[in-house]
């Protein structure tokens, strides 16, 4: 016997786990970015320090969309707004 | 809120939640004063008591500095350096805003090492300053673009004045969610290795410390410092150097 509560639970769980799969876009990007900052730094030692501070601002903006993805399955697991509409 | 709490049911209650401290009644409303304002205070104590320090010190300056001078000149034109490089010569006016977010933010993320909950990881924190910085990007917008600052939005093409729109709505609230995910994400990953790993969660968990809380934070600490130093320079004119 599944409950409605149960099964929003269980589903509340897979949406939350579905949702990290935003995860893989910025994982891939911020790989890409390090590798082109790392062969960057090979062409070029001298400006290592602006290579490595442009390459991490990019990567922070990168990492954005898996944040939001991040923030959804928080609220989806801790302050689920669908058990309120039982 | 403890209902929807799907973790509640393990043995020992996985806690890495804003707890209300005490209550208190006003215009029938009622505010609570929680682990985020006591870890608030702590860390400005904390910088108070640096910056009245620092401020003894140089009062009676030397030239040759020795000791704690020199640390204070260290930070001062490590924060000085940073801003001028983004913002050329409007970095006078900027450096106090971006040295107080920069020397807050990087505090608040490392005080989890002393086991407070950072601050930042509470969006009632990162949102304000987004929004500071939000304020003062229009400000500057307005400024010195005068009018253009509103016709800009309708550039290339009037169609896109929409997406324009958005993109400068968006900015508080993507700045405030990437300081709060990545804090708030180390914070739970600790709690999680503390309460269901606690068995074998001895000396190890130093290591993801350090990853999570020092490196992470100052990562995110220089990236909101450097965002917010982007998104002003784009709005003020060139510089006739």
């Amino acid at each position: 016997m599944i409950t409605d509560r149960g099964l929003i639970l269980a589903c509340s769980a897979i949406g939350a786990g579905l949702a990290l799969i935003a995860g893989i876009g910025p994982g891939v990007g911020q790989g890409i970015a390090a590798g082109h900052g790392a062969s960057a730094v090979g062409r070029n030692p001298g400006a290592k320090g602006d290579i490595t501070s442009t390459m991490l601002l990019g990567q922070a903006v990168a990492e954005t969309t898996g944040l939001y993805g991040l923030a959804i399955a928080f609220i989806l697991l801790f302050a689920n707004p669908l058990i309120g509409k039982l | 809120m403890e209902a929807a709490n799907l973790l509640a049911s393990s043995e020992r209650e996985v806690d890495f939640f804003v707890h209300g401290v005490f209550s208190y009644e006003l215009f029938g409303q009622t505010f609570w004063i929680t682990t985020t304002h006591v870890a608030i205070v702590i860390v400005m104590m904390i910088i108070l008591i640096f910056a009245v320090a620092a401020r003894i010190t140089i009062s009676h300056a030397e030239k040759y500095p020795k000791g704690f001078q020199n640390v204070v000149e260290l930070i001062v034109e490590m924060l000085d350096k940073m801003v001028v490089n983004s913002m050329g010569p409007y970095a006078k006016k900027f450096r106090n805003y971006i040295g107080s977010i920069f020397i807050f933010i990087l505090i608040s993320n490392i005080s989890g090492l002393f086991g407070l909950r950072p601050p930042t990881a509470d969006y009632g924190v990162t949102l304000p300053l987004g929004l500071i910085t939000f304020a003062i990007i229009q400000y500057n917008n307005i400024k010195y673009n005068k009018f253009g600052a509103f016709t800009g939005l309708f550039k290339p093409l009037p169609i896109l004045f929409p997406i324009n729109l958005i993109g400068e709505i968006a900015v508080p609230f993507s700045l405030s969610l990437r300081l709060f995910g990545n804090v708030l994400s180390g914070t739970v990953m600790m709690s999680l290795i503390y309460t269901l790993l606690a068995k074998f969660a001895y000396g190890w968990p130093g290591v993801l410390h350090i990853y999570f809380d020092v490196f992470s934070g100052a990562i995110q600490t220089y990236v909101f410092c450097m965002l917010t130093m982007v998104y002003v320079s784009d709005k003020l004119p060139e510089a006739e150097s």
